[in-house]
Parts: C-alpha cells; structure tokens; sequence
C-alpha cells in the first residue's frame, strides 16, 4: 500500500464520506428510543428519503428543495409509524418490522419512472482548499454540507440530552413515562416529536446516498444500511459520541478492506469482508464496558407501550 | 427480504386470478433475479420479454424471485397457471427449474446459464460474454499507462472468472507489463459498495476500472475521478459520458422470440445454446471516440474476428498463475474447460475466495 501522507488524507476523507449516512440514522434513532420507543423502520425510511430527495431534484431541478423534501418524506413515513404505536397502541417492534418493508415497497413503486436517469452534481464546500493543502485538505475541505452537518449532529445531540431541559424530558419519558406524565409532561406528544425527528435524520440519510454518495435512484440501494444504524445505537449503549466513533470504524474498515483486497492481502476475502461488523462491535463493547453509565444512557421504557389512563 | 415477500403475495393474488382467467392461450412465463429497474442484468432480459410480447405472444413475469424453495414455487405457479414455456433467468433457479419440470412434461422450460437438463422440456442458454471481455482487455492494455486494471467481481463462480481471466489475456498480448488487480464485493448489486471499490482501485493506481456488477455506480466514480471505464450488461453510457469506452450489452430479444415462436408452432426441441457475438446475443454499444481512431479500428476487427471465429477468447499457450499450462501453444479451450474455469491466468493478483 503506498503510504504517503496525501493518499492517507484522501482515504481518511472518503471514510468520512462513507460514515455520514450511518450517523445521520443512528442521531435520528437514537433521541427516538431515548424517548422510549423502539422504531424499527430506519430501513424503510432511508430508503423512502432517498428516493423522495431523487425524484425532487429531477421534477424540481433545485437541490434544496430535495433535500428538504426526503426530510419531510422521512417525517411523514413515520408520522404513520408514531400514529399506530402512540395512538392505536401497536406494538413496536411489529409496526417498525412493516414499515421497513412499506418503505421498501413503496420506494420500488414510486421510483419506477426514475431508474436511469443520471443524478446531478452536488455542490461541495472550499474545493480550491482541498486541492491546495496536503493531508488536511481533503480531510477537511471539499465536501457536501450534509458531511459537516453529519459531523457536527452527534455532538449537538450529546449536549441536547445532556445540558438541555427539553433533552431532559425526553429521557424522562423514555426512562420512566409513568413519573413523566405525572409530572405533567405530556408523554405520548414528546414521543411523537422524537419519532418524526429520527424520520426526518433518515429521511436526510437516505437523501445522501441517493443525492451525493452515488448520484442515482435504484431500487434498495440503501442495501441494509438502517440496520446498521440501527444496531450501532444499541452497541453505542445510546451514546451520541459513540455513535459517531462506530460509524467511523464501520466505514473506515468498509473501506480499507477492500483496499486490502486491491493491494493483494492474502487474507481471506469473506473475512475482510466480515471485519467491519466485528470490529465495529469489538471497539463499541471495550468502550462500553462501565456498567454504570450503560444503566444511566438505556432508555428503561425502551419499546414498551405507555397509555395513560383516564 | 420483506420486499421480496411483499412481492410474492402480489405476484400470488396475480398468479391465482391468472389461473382462474386460464384459457388456452400460448403464453410464456419469465422469472427474475432481480427488479426490472436495476438498468443491468434483468433489465435486459426484460427487454427481451417485451420483444417476444411485440411478436404477438403474451407474457407474465416475476421480479426478485430468491433461489430456493421460493423459485420452485413461483416457477410452479406459472406452470399451473397455463404457461406453455417459461424462462428461469438466473443460475440459482437450476435446481428448481429441473424439478418443476418433471412435474409438467407438457410445459417448456429454459434456463438461463445453467448446465442440467434433466428431461426432455428443459433447454439451457447462456451467453459468451467472455468474448466482450476480450475486447475490454486489448482497449485496456493498450490506454493504461498505470498498467493496472481494476476489476471489481462479484461472487467467485466460472462465469465471473472467465471474465477476468479473459480480460487479463487479451490486456497481456498488447501490454505484457499489465497487472490485473480485484476487489470483490459479494453482491451483484450494492452501488454504495461498488462505488467504494472503484475508489480503492482508483487509489491504488488503476487508471482503468471495469465491473462484473450490475449497478452503474463504478462508472460513475470512474467519470469523477475523470478516467476510463467499461459498462456492464446494458449501455450505461449516459451514466459516465466521458469516461465509459464501450458496453458489453446482453441481448436475449432474438433468442427469446426464436424459441417463443417455435413453441408456439410446436417446433421447440431440447437445445443447449451458448451464443456470442456472431449470434448477437453479446453485443458491444459504441466505441467511445476519444480512445483514437486507430483503436476503436483494432477493437471493431476483433470485434469482428471473435464473431467469426478466426480468433478465440482462451488460446493457447496460457498459464495458470504458478505457471503451469493451461492450454497447450496453438490449441483452444473447449467449452468445457471454460465452463467450469476455477483458477487464475498467469498476471491476475490474489487468491480466488474460496
């Protein structure tokens, strides 16, 4: 593998590139289940983002309207979820379960009339810098703004739960919703704000791919990468920070494994292909190992239905 | 997954008012890996479809059918449900196809790349890409000035290593010094993955990238990194204008028509089919004109020898990568040979996954 420093800065950039729709997902879930509800759809909502965000910037020709279209696409997809779990009082799991597929389906459906049509460039940010500065530049410079926006959310998501009042309610709910409601916090209202805005992060998150990452609409092309998410946020023990370490480790390792295989490593191609996912959890579980703070960031409630009686 | 059994209980519900609505009309059945719109493999052999539905004949398909007990049964309804011949268009319906088969003596079956006809209804057919790849290796070696060839595979079955090998042979003839290196991916469709391993290779000093994948995401990481590439399957090149050489296009539409005719007029008998380029069953789009006038002249003469048969794909003396021949100096391969191909010409790097 050629090691000079600029290589590695390119590398570095490309796994920061790779990692911003896992952490999109992951912030979004995580404040849902902080609160105390289990969406298993993340799957389903990145992929109905993705195909809402295309299909706009082919209709509409205007980036912004797009991206803030798959947002509301993702934020109504799971209004239905937040409406069958909150109101109706389904359960968690099941609902979540159908609307991954829902999603899938109807993304399939809708996204018929945009299978082959060329995606358009995205804007990206002090390209001239990028070009400019060995190592640093293409670190830091001459990417999308949905990358910073990636980079900076885990850590406004730590300070939101942490040092906010509004952050504190929403672990009040999802930790004990019985003493929440009686404290007058109206329970099921924060529960249905959480759920929307983990839809709108995925919805944003399937907007990346689809818009940025590989400029086309096809059929399932988030290819399993809300699961990932998914599983990042229980592994990350709900810590925003730590969402935003794994998220780099699965996508550094996606990467440099097929580098790997491009230098000619004689390593078994299934096992580097296996890495990502085992080193991800490795890392995640060492760095999780104090039981006391795991305690303190579960959500006790988590995926339980909460009603209140009248 | 769960798309595919969403899938399943529609194309269920369509399959029992078919049988209900069942007349005696010729009707022919397809079965797919994967979705219409994944602008590569099945798109093109539903484009054959829509050729033998134009010459009169009605048709039925089945998207994202999963190999396995899920193919027998889909391909068990639309025997039931009055198909007189059905095509099964993926390698992982071999088994299932047989089966079906021997329960439905009056029904036709064909089935796309595999190697078992177990009764007297089952046709087998497939395609010599491998005669494309020759043509992708002699353009290759002769633009690379890294002298590397990225390859991003798929899954390490004969087909994708033919492929390979087929490449690295006609690369070498014009370009000694090539090095063929490969990133295999384990999917035939993830373009976040595949677009990850077209940078790798980019990385890693190939100057050339083309793929044994069906999305169009290589290509396009080819036209950003602004060098050349090669389509696979269809014509993707409005995906990478610049960047894309030519296409290795699979059409299936006369093949299709010929043996949906014949059925019809009951002339269909058993046949195992393996056509190339003479046949026009591999097909190349438009030479890209920014790879020179001369060259684009070389690869339509070899374009041309390959479909005449003056030159072969796999001729000798060709060496496996310890350097232990394959094939004697001035002998081909046989068909048989190529078609359970399971090692590495001299000049590839790495191991295939075992």
């Amino acid at each position: 593998m050629s090691l000079d420093i600029s290589f590695i800065g390119i590398l570095i950039g490309s796994i920061m590139a790779s990692s911003v729709p896992l952490i999109l997902a992951a912030s979004g879930e995580l404040i849902t289940e902080r609160s105390g509800v289990l969406n298993l759809g993340v799957e389903g909502m990145m992929i109905i983002g993705a195909i809402s965000g295309f299909a706009l910037m082919v209709i509409t020709d205007n980036l912004f309207i797009a991206i803030i279209g798959s947002m509301l696409s993702g934020v109504i997809i799971s209004l239905i979820f937040g409406f069958l779990t909150q109101s109706l009082l389904t359960n968690h799991v099941a609902t979540g379960l159908a609307l991954t597929i829902f999603g899938i389906g109807l993304s399939a459906m809708l996204g018929k009339d945009f299978v082959g049509i060329p995606g358009k460039d995205f804007p990206i940010l002090f390209s001239s810098l990028r070009e400019s500065i060995p190592f640093f530049g293409p670190i830091l410079f001459g990417h999308s703004i949905i990358l910073y926006f990636a980079f900076v959310l885990p850590f406004l998501t730590n300070y939101f739960l942490k040092k906010t009042k509004l952050g504190l309610v929403v672990r009040a709910v999802g930790d004990s919703p019985i003493s929440a409601s009686n404290q007058g916090i109206n329970v099921i209202l924060v529960r249905y704000c959480c759920i929307l805005y983990g839809g709108g992060m995925c919805g944003l998150a399937g907007a990346y791919l689809s818009l940025i990452y590989t400029p086309q609409w096809i059929e399932n092309m988030t290819a399993g990468r809300g699961w990932i998410a998914l599983a990042l946020v229980v592994f990350a023990t709900w810590s925003p920070i730590k969402v935003l370490i794994g998220a780099i480790i699965f996508g550094g390792i996606s990467i440099l494994q097929l580098h790997m295989q491009a230098v000619g490593f004689r390593i078994p191609v299934q096992f580097l292909i296996a890495l990502p996912y085992l080193m991800t959890i490795i890392v995640l579980v060492v760095i999780s190992r104090d039981s006391r703070k795991i305690k303190l960031n579960t959500p006790t409630s988590l995926g339980r239905i909460f009603y209140k009686e009248k | 997954m769960y798309k595919n059994f969403f899938r399943y209980l529609i194309s269920a519900i369509f399959l029992i008012t078919f049988s209900i609505s069942a007349k005696a009309e010729f009707k022919v059945g397809f079965v797919y890996i994967g979705p219409t719109g994944d602008h590569g493999w099945t798109y093109q052999h539903d484009e054959g479809r829509k050729a033998v539905e134009a010459a009169g004949i009605k048709t039925t398909y089945v998207e994202s059918v999963k190999y396995g007990a899920d193919a027998e049964r889909v391909i068990r309804q639309l025997a039931q449900s009055g198909h007189d011949l059905i095509f099964t268009t993926s390698f992982g319906y071999m088994d299932a196809t047989n089966k079906v088969a021997k329960d439905f003596p009056n029904v036709k079956f064909e089935h796309a790349t595999g190697y078992k006809r177990e009764h007297s209804n089952v046709s087998t057919y497939s395609a010599r890409f491998y005669q494309g790849r020759t043509i992708l290796g002699h353009i290759a070696g002769k633009l690379t000035k890294t002298n590397t060839i990225g390859y991003i595979a798929s899954f390490p079955i004969p087909e994708v290593i033919r492929g390979i090998n087929a490449m690295t042979l006609a690369a070498q003839k014009v370009n000694p010094n090539i090095k063929t290196k490969i990133v295999w991916v384990f999917s035939w469709y993830d373009p976040g993955k595949e677009a990850e391993a077209a940078q790798a290779l980019i990385d890693q000093g190939a100057d050339i990238i083309m793929q044994h994948t069906d999305s169009t995401a290589p290509v396009q990481t080819a036209e950003k990194a602004g060098i050349w590439s090669f389509g696979q399957a269809s014509d993707m090149q409005r995906f990478a204008p610049k960047s894309i050489l030519t296409s290795i296009i699979d059409d299936w539409a006369p093949y299709y028509v010929e043996r949906a005719i014949a059925a019809r007029d009951g002339k269909w008998s058993q046949q195992d089919t393996w056509h190339g380029l003479k046949e026009g069953m591999v097909a190349m789009s438009p030479y890209n004109k920014e790879m020179g006038a001369d060259l684009v002249k070389e690869a339509e003469q070899l374009q041309k020898d390959l479909a005449s048969g003056k030159i072969h794909s796999f001729t000798g003396p060709i060496y496996d990568q310890k350097g232990n021949i394959l094939v004697a100096e001035g002998k081909v391969a046989d068909d048989g040979m190529l078609l359970g191909m399971n090692v590495y010409v001299k000049g590839v790097e790495g191991d295939i996954p075992k």
